[in-house]
């Protein structure tokens, strides 16, 4: 079990308020991602969670048990560590076997729990290896058996996919959305990364300056942004803002048009504007259109196919179904 | 740009490095060849460096006079129990200093280290009546307590310097996998700062060896280390430079040879957190 509640709590260091008085519940066996610009306070929150922090206020209680002045041992949560945090002098049994050993478990136990989780994670040809002799991914991959052997009630991971390339962390990625499945364990995931956030979250909570945003599914996000931070932090590109009297047009301060509900064509439509730097990915391209009198630069994407050099003159179309209203306060108009 | 670096001015540097280096060498050196001079060549004017007729005597008579084992196993009891007991007491010390600094701990580490400052000799007076009253006067157990509080500070210092070097994330880790202060420190610091502690072990045992103020002033006979052995010879009964020679050889033999054979792991230990 591992339901996971957060009441009033507060954090600050010092004069410093980092996290203000803030509620959240995140249910058993939810992948719930915390995403926010760095500064967020969305690795503070985990920590308190993880008890690395104390709560100045408020209460934290795992499976309706308080936690707050529990010590982390106590708590029965694993993390993951961006650094990954490995201990360097032992093996890569002994790392994973370091919590049993901590839990005082029999040594026929721990042998049979270290196998098993490096089977799971493919490490059993590296059992004996020091972690300085691992790659990157098989780190990560030390760090998650670590967590995993002690069958916690729920795993942070703070990060742990960005000091990896590319490539593997897209790997990486699935093998944690994998893992979710298999053990239907609540996860709290931490990153700056809206991607990440999107396609593993069951539950994504928008942080900014220690504030919630919004919570909501992946897709509630990027349909219903509730104000203009999360419009423009969820989706990529981004989405964009158009003020003034385009605006007004649609009884509002400000409209958001995502890149993807916009329409490129050469002849037809009611914005226009030039070509600048476009982006071809392959599948789409992106295309950066100036001079629209509506804002700086309009980011649109089209199809991988479609070719239009820089300069060119252009018209667009946004789809009148998607187009986001947002009121002068910022938040979302219905 | 690089620094270029030219054939002549590489010897030249070289050439240099090695006049430095001798020079200081040389009361060592110079100490080592008088050993093996008789009595009126160490005292010749002028005096003979190389050329003379080399013998072993003043070696045999030191010998003969003292008893060397002795006052080498009080060297190593005090230099060897002073630092292994300031390592125990540094440790925690050093870990509470660099994983959960307070606003005054910069100034706590530079108040320990100012003790250092103090002239040993001022505080003589009350250390000779606290070893009195205590019945520690010539004894090991007092001279491994004064050395190991004399070298603390430095002990604390260069330990803090190395676990400073430790990423945090790992002893987090480690509080999260349900280790408890204790299992933590022995688990996962100490063999990480093994390197560090090492070090700081080797080169406090050395200051310990070589340490004469206290060593001299609170011995008499039974827990006498080397140093005063080496101090016996510098006697009012004549002049012995010769023997003295051999004496302070035979006891600075066993640390020139440790720092010999650790060169590597001193400079190392010298120089942490200097480059960074």
């Amino acid at each position: 079990m591992g339901r996971i509640t957060l009441d009033k709590v507060t954090k600050s260091f010092g004069e410093t308020e980092v996290i203000p008085p803030l509620d959240l519940t995140i249910e058993d066996g939810e992948f719930t991602v915390f995403v926010g610009p760095s500064g967020c306070g969305k690795s503070t929150l985990l920590r308190l969670i993880a008890g690395l922090e104390d709560t100045t206020s408020g209460q934290i209680r795992i499976d309706g048990n308080d936690a707050t002045q529990l010590p982390p041992a106590k708590r029965g949560l694993a993390m993951v560590f961006q650094s990954y945090a490995l201990y360097p002098h032992m093996s890569v049994r002994k790392n994973i076997a370091f919590p049993l050993k901590m839990a005082k478990m029999a040594q026929s136990e721990i042998d049979q729990r270290v196998d098993n989780a490096a089977s799971v994670l493919n490490l059993a040809d590296y059992i004996d290896r020091k972690p300085g002799q691992l790659s990157g991914g098989q780190r990560q991959r030390v760090a998650i058996g670590r967590a995993i052997v002690r069958e916690p009630s729920a795993f942070l991971f703070d990060e742990p996919l960005s000091n990896l390339d590319a490539a593997l962390r897209v790997g990486m990625r699935m093998e944690i959305s994998e893992l979710h499945k298999k053990l239907a364990t609540t996860m709290i995931y931490v990153t700056h990364d809206q991607v990440e956030a999107m396609t593993m979250a069951d539950k994504i909570v928008v942080l900014r300056a220690g504030h919630i945003e919004q919570v909501g599914s992946p897709l509630e996000l990027y349909r219903e942004p509730r104000n203009l931070f999360v419009a423009g932090f969820i989706g990529s590109p981004k989405m964009n803002l158009i003020g003034g009297a385009e605006a007004e047009k649609h009884g509002c301060h400000t409209i958001g048009v995502r890149p993807e509900h916009i329409e490129i064509s050469a002849s037809e439509g009611p914005w226009s504007g030039t070509v600048g730097v476009s982006e071809h990915l392959g599948s789409d391209t992106y295309f950066h259109i100036h001079d629209t009198g509506l804002a700086d630069t309009i980011t649109v994407r089209a199809d991988g196919e479609v070719g239009f050099n820089y300069g060119d003159r252009v018209h667009l179309s946004p789809r009148k179904d998607v187009i986001h209203r947002f009121g002068a306060d910022g938040l979302r108009i219905a | 740009m690089a620094r270029s670096v030219t054939p002549q001015r590489k010897a030249l540097n070289t050439a240099a490095a090695w006049a430095i280096g001798l020079l200081i060498f040389f009361p060592i050196l110079w100490t080592i060849i008088t050993s093996f001079k008789t009595e009126a060549q160490a005292i010749s004017d002028p005096p003979v460096f190389l050329f003379f007729d080399w013998t072993l005597e003043n070696y045999g008579a030191v010998m003969e006079r003292s008893n060397y084992g002795r006052f080498l196993w009080n060297s190593i009891i005090i230099a060897g129990g002073s630092t292994l007991l300031g390592v125990i007491i540094a440790v925690p010390a050093a870990w509470s200093m660099a994983f959960v600094p307070s606003n005054r701990t910069k100034d706590i580490l530079l108040w320990m280290l100012s003790t250092k400052m103090l002239p040993a000799v001022g505080v003589l007076y009350p250390m000779y009546l606290i070893f009195i009253k205590f019945g520690l006067l010539d004894s090991r157990t007092g001279l491994v307590i004064v050395l190991m509080l004399i070298n603390l500070p430095i002990i604390v210092w260069m330990l803090y310097t190395y676990f400073r070097e430790i990423p945090g994330e790992i002893l987090e880790a480690a509080r999260m996998d349900g280790a408890t202060l204790k299992s933590e420190i022995i688990y996962i610091l100490t063999p990480m700062a093994i390197p560090g502690i090492a070090s700081t072990m080797l080169l406090n045992f050395i200051l310990a060896w070589n340490e004469a103020f206290w060593t001299l002033n609170l011995t008499a006979a039974k827990a006498a280390p080397l140093t005063a052995f080496i101090a016996s010879y510098s006697s009012p009964e004549g002049l012995f430079y010769a023997k003295l020679s051999a004496a302070s050889t035979i006891a600075i033999a066993p640390i020139l040879i440790l720092g010999w054979f650790s060169q590597k792991q001193l400079v190392r230990g010298l120089t942490f957190g200097a480059v960074k």
